[in-house]
C-alpha cells in the first residue's frame, strides 16, 4: 500500500473569485493516526492561505469548485451555509 | 413576571446590536456574592434550574428582567435549561452547531442566556460563537464541517459574565486546558407575546442605530448585503413600525411598490 495519504483543505471564500479572501477554513489530515488531534473548532484565528489561488501556488489541488447560488423568487435575501466552498487536496507521506 | 421599571429596558442601540450580532453580553451585571452562591451549587452538583435557588435568583435581578422583557416580553415561557460541564483537561472541542431544529418562524425568536459563575479565561474553554450567524438557515449540526471562521469569538471573561443569544446563533464548547471544571448555565426562554416594541424604542431610526445595523461581519463576504436586508426586516418587526427602513439603499421601501 502506498505510504501517501490524502489531506483535504476546505477554504470558504468571500466571493466566487478564487483570488478572493478566505473567510473560513478546515483541514482534515488523512496522514495522521486516529489518536492525533485534527483541526478543531476555534483553534486558529488566521487562515493558512489568503485565497484558494495562494493555496494552489503552495501545491494544493482544487477538487471541488462550488456551483453558484440559485436565487428563487421570494427567497433572494435568505442565507444559509457558507456558499463559496472550495475543496483542495494534497497527497503526503504518512506522518511520523 | 411583573413589568420592570422602564429604566431597565434595553435601549434602541443595544437592541440594534443584538439584531446585528445575534447576542448581547454583559460583564458587570451580576454581583460577586450571587456568582459565588451559584458556583457553590454547581460544584455541589445542584446547579440545575430547578435545584438551584441561587441560579433562579440571577433571573430575578431587575437588570436581568429588563433585558429579558426587552427581548421576549413580560411573560416569557420557560423552554428548557441545562448546566453544561467541561471537565479539567478535556482536549476535545465541540463541533459548530445551532441549537434545536430549523426554526420556521419568520421573525420571532427564542433567547438563550449563557451565564458563567466563575472566571472563564481562554484556557478554560468558554463557549465559542460566530457573531452575526443568527440569520442563517442551517440545521443543527449541518455546519459541523466548518472549523475556523473569521470573526469567531469566545466568551472570555470574569465571573458573572452573562450573554443573551438569539436561538439560531452558531456556537460550540471549547477545550478546557485547566485543572478545574468549567460550568456554563444555559436558559432558553420563548416569547410570551409578539416581540414588537418591547424595548425602549426611543431613537430606533437614529444615525447611531443605522450605523450599527449597516455594519458587516468579516466572514459574510459578498453576502453582507443580503444579511443587511434580513437585519432590516427583523429590525422593522421588533420595532413594531412597518415603515421603518434601515436597509442598504432603502431597498425595503424601494421594493414595497
Amino acid at each position: 500500500m502506498s505510504e501517501k495519504r490524502q489531506q483535504i483543505l476546505i477554504l470558504h471564500l468571500s466571493q466566487p473569485d478564487l483570488n478572493s479572501s478566505t473567510v473560513a477554513w478546515a483541514l482534515y489530515d488523512g496522514a495522521k493516526p486516529r489518536d492525533e488531534p485534527q483541526m478543531q473548532s476555534g483553534d486558529e484565528d488566521e487562515p493558512p492561505y489568503r485565497s484558494v489561488l495562494d493555496a494552489m501556488r503552495d501545491g494544493w489541488f482544487v477538487i471541488q469548485i462550488p456551483t453558484l447560488p440559485v436565487f428563487l423568487r421570494g427567497g433572494e435575501h435568505e442565507t444559509g451555509h457558507l456558499p463559496y466552498e472550495y475543496v483542495l487536496e494534497r497527497r503526503v507521506k504518512l506522518h511520523g | 413576571m411583573a413589568k420592570v421599571d422602564p429604566k431597565y429596558l434595553l435601549s434602541a442601540e443595544q437592541m440594534a446590536q443584538f439584531v446585528f450580532d445575534g447576542f448581547l453580553r454583559f460583564d458587570d451585571l451580576i454581583p460577586p456574592e450571587m456568582n459565588e452562591a451559584v458556583y457553590a451549587d454547581q460544584v455541589a452538583g445542584k446547579g440545575r434550574w430547578h435545584d438551584s435557588e441561587a441560579t433562579r435568583a440571577i433571573f430575578e435581578l431587575p437588570q436581568v428582567k429588563g433585558i429579558v422583557q426587552s427581548l421576549v416580553g413580560e411573560n416569557p415561557v420557560y423552554d428548557h435549561s441545562a448546566l453544561h460541564v467541561v471537565g479539567p483537561h478535556h482536549a476535545g472541542a465541540q463541533a459548530w452547531h445551532a441549537d434545536s431544529i430549523i426554526d420556521a418562524r419568520p421573525f420571532a425568536f427564542d433567547i438563550q442566556a449563557m451565564y458563567f459563575s466563575h472566571d472563564v479565561p481562554k484556557e478554560s474553554g468558554p463557549t465559542l460563537i460566530l457573531p452575526g450567524s443568527h440569520m442563517r438557515r442551517v440545521s443543527n449540526a449541518s455546519i459541523s464541517r466548518y472549523k475556523n471562521i473569521k470573526g469567531q469569538m469566545q466568551f472570555i471573561g470574569k465571573a458573572g459574565t452573562i450573554a443573551f443569544l438569539h436561538q439560531a446563533l452558531w456556537h460550540c464548547a471549547q477545550p478546557n486546558h485547566t485543572d478545574t471544571t468549567r460550568y456554563m448555565f444555559k436558559l432558553r426562554l420563548r416569547p410570551g407575546e409578539e416581540q414588537r416594541a418591547l424595548f425602549n424604542t426611543e431613537g430606533i431610526g437614529s444615525p447611531e442605530v443605522r450605523k450599527i445595523l449597516g455594519g458587516s461581519h468579516p466572514w459574510t463576504g459578498e453576502q453582507a448585503r443580503a444579511e443587511n436586508v434580513q437585519r432590516a426586516k427583523l429590525w422593522r418587526y421588533i420595532c413594531g413600525d412597518d415603515r421603518m427602513d434601515t436597509s442598504f439603499e432603502g431597498v425595503l421601501t424601494r421594493m414595497q411598490i
